[in-house]
């Protein structure tokens, strides 16, 4: 007998399975649906109307009671198949509940009103899905406003973190003066000193320069960033010298050896830099929530979070801006993941 | 074909063109002002002007507000301005630490700052030990000899892109009374439970859910240094036929170690500031249960009704003294880490 299981259970190699080889794939699968159920489940959940969201147990694909309008009745009425008391079933619209009894009339014949005990109806139910829950914030919350206020941080950040840190990293790695240990020191340091410490001066800085409240505010103390400086000054050093002193042999300028020389041989690390800074300011959160009071102004993640912190949540329209909020991200994922991974194994920074 | 593909790619090519055109003729412009500046400063002068830009937004956004932080945390009141604000000394940490007991954060003049730590200390030793063993057993499941390798190693690196805001809403959405854990639960004859407002399980939450969003980014670097150890010592104690558990520790273990220490820190240094998806999450709450450092000089310094930003500022300057421990160690043990990686 164990020599059949043995059989059937062979692996290419040859070999049985091993223990480890169990647990490998039990915790690739678990994996797989810890990881990416969460965010399915928002997704699936984000077509859900306000009813379908409140029901216990929920259904995963979004569920509505169809509905039928009667002769006689202004509003549209539940459908249920309802068992009557002769044991056959039939499809009735229910008129009002009392107790436990509803009121019911087929909508063929709505002047005879049948009496159902409530346990012998079942809803008619339909898939549906509720795109309202994402045309709806656009009106209701300013959304647009959110959506833009995101795209022009991060890409007005993330171009100007490109330029300043190629021209700085292009200055500590082509050039030998004095104090470049000191510079390349004083870059190293800032990474001890992350946000959270330095919030409430730096809030004072940019309330006394009058970027309180503007986006501004928020792109500028993002854009220096040593881990920028690190990932392109690592890759211009692997530029030949030579090819500077060639360019200047034919009379180009120091400017001209920087755009027209170092960018483009850099554009593999710049692009790596360009995908982790539109990641990081999509998603960047404290700072704007500090800087930005005014609704005009929010951010996306800082909009979501202020209309999830409500009293009254409306949970259907917040999935819906929560799934609009990832769709960037789910993007750089499938298409740019590879760049990413490759780029903190080499590095080993976020 | 060829001759349509060659002609849509060449007006591709010449739309880039126009495209680059204004951005070529401001380079152009830039450039005769910058001759000047190297016929008159040279190299050096060029190196500065390079430097400058980035320099200026280091010096003015993180060298500046750390410096000034000091001098905020000395002063006291409710105004913004340094200039506007009263000298009070040591006042402001006299009272952080005002304590009559200090293992009761209840007895302490700033109890909820004492909570906080409290509750930060706990989450740190937590999360960091569940994080390293989470994602040092997912890195030695990826660096085995599997199928679609790439594809496992996207799904756990997923969580890391979505912000914490987005994981803090996924996660609040899952733990809610109608929630998919619950309807989970229910399936096995539990009752729904609200373990957002349960201190126990909502500290919990917080743990898990910082784990499952940053795992993925700590196993990529244990992958990279799993993949750094030379292979032929695997084969050589496959020859010998040791068994699985005796090659983890007698080689993976002692080769990993360097570059697991450096793992370790650096999920301390994050957990230390542990704020966004927690923030969301679960807003500090219940009561107090999950309120960590960051969010106590957060609403200190600009959400309370009261602000107090000279105590925010202490309260910062304490924390950033633990990072900076923190992050000494981690260059320390990475410049050992790579010193013993050039001597092989």
């Amino acid at each position: 007998m164990s020599r059949v299981t043995e059989f059937l259970f062979r692996r290419k190699g040859g070999k049985g399975w091993h223990w480890t080889d169990i647990v490998t794939w039990v915790w690739l699968v678990v994996g797989l649906f810890v990881m990416f159920g969460p965010a399915v489940w928002l997704t699936a959940s984000s077509f859900k109307s306000p009813a379908a969201l409140a029901e216990f147990p929920p259904t995963i694909l979004p569920y509505v009671t169809q509905k039928v309008t009667v002769e006689g009745y202004d509003k549209p009425l539940d459908l249920y198949t309802a068992t009557l008391e002769d044991g056959s079933t039939a499809t009735l619209a229910e008129v009002r509940r009392i107790g436990t009894v509803s009121q019911m009339v087929d909508p063929k014949k709505p002047a005879e009103i049948v009496k159902v005990n409530i346990a012998k109806r079942m809803p008619v139910r339909q898939m549906s899905f509720a795109t309202e829950n994402y045309t709806e914030p656009f009106t209701h919350f300013d959304f647009v406003r959110y959506l833009w206020n995101s795209v022009f941080v991060t890409v007005t950040a993330t171009l100007i973190t490109l330029v300043v840190n190629s021209m700085a990293a292009f200055a500590l790695s082509k050039y030998e003066f004095r104090g470049r240990t000191f510079a390349m020191l004083l870059i190293l340091a800032t990474l001890m000193v992350p946000l959270s410490v330095i919030m409430v001066p730096l809030y004072s800085i940019v309330s006394a320069l009058g970027l309180f409240n503007n986006l501004w505010g928020v792109i500028l103390p993002t854009v220096a960033t040593p881990t920028g400086v690190f990932i392109l000054r690592q890759y211009m050093l692997t530029i030949p010298d030579e090819l500077l002193d060639a360019a200047r042999m034919d009379k180009a300028s120091e400017w001209q050896i920087y755009w027209r020389i170092i960018l483009p041989l850099t554009a593999p690390a710049l692009a790596v830099l360009a995908i982790f800074s539109v990641v990081w300011r999509w998603n960047d959160f404290l700072w704007p929530l500090i800087v930005l009071s005014r609704k005009e102004l929010y951010t996306l993640q800082v909009g979501l979070s202020i209309y999830s912190g409500e009293l009254n949540v409306q949970w259907h329209f917040i999935l819906a801006m929560t799934v609009v909020t990832m769709i960037p991200v789910v993007l750089v994922f499938l298409f740019l993941q590879r760049f990413i991974t490759t780029g903190i194994a080499g590095t080993g920074l976020k | 074909m060829a001759e349509i593909s060659r002609q849509t790619s060449q007006t591709g090519q010449s739309l880039g063109e126009t495209a680059m055109v204004p951005v070529r003729l401001a380079m152009g412009v830039i450039d005769a002002p910058l001759r000047w500046v190297q016929k008159k400063f040279g190299l050096g002068g060029m190196a500065a002007f390079f430097l400058l830009p980035n320099m200026l937004i280091f010096g003015i956004f993180v060298l500046l507000p750390f410096f000034i932080n000091f001098a905020y945390s000395m002063t006291g009141g409710t105004a913004l301005f340094l200039s506007d604000r009263t000298f009070v000394g040591a006042d402001q940490y006299a009272r952080l630490f005002d304590c009559s007991n200090y293992l009761n954060p209840n007895t302490c003049a700033e109890d909820t700052f004492w909570t906080a730590v409290g509750n930060t200390g706990w989450f740190v030793v937590l999360q960091v030990t569940l994080m390293i063993a989470v994602s040092l057993i997912t890195a030695l499941i990826l660096n085995r000899n599997l199928m679609a390798r790439s594809f496992w190693r996207a799904v756990f690196f997923f969580p890391v892109l979505l912000s914490p805001v987005v994981v803090g809403l996924i996660w609040k959405w899952i733990l809610q009374r109608q929630g998919l854990l619950n309807f989970g639960l229910y399936g096995f004859g539990f009752d729904p439970h609200v373990w957002l407002n349960d201190r126990n399980w909502a500290f919990a939450a917080t743990v898990g859910v910082s784990i499952w969003a940053h795992m993925g980014f700590y196993t990529l670097i244990i992958l990279a240094g799993l993949q750094a150890i030379p292979k032929d010592l695997y084969e050589a104690a496959e020859m010998d036929g040791t068994r699985a558990m005796r090659v983890f520790t007698r080689i993976t273990l002692p080769l990993l170690m360097p570059n697991l220490l450096v793992v370790i820190v650096l999920v301390l240094i994050r957990a230390v500031q542990i704020f966004d998806e927690v923030y969301v999450l679960t807003g500090g709450g219940p009561g107090t249960s999950t309120l960590f450092v960051t969010q106590y000089i957060y609403e200190t310094g600009f959400a309370a009704q009261l602000r107090n930003p000279g105590l925010a500022a202490a309260a910062s300057i304490l924390m950033g003294l633990v990072l900076v421990v923190l992050t000494l160690m981690q260059l320390g043990l990475s410049r050992s880490r790579d010193k013993k990686g050039a001597r092989k």
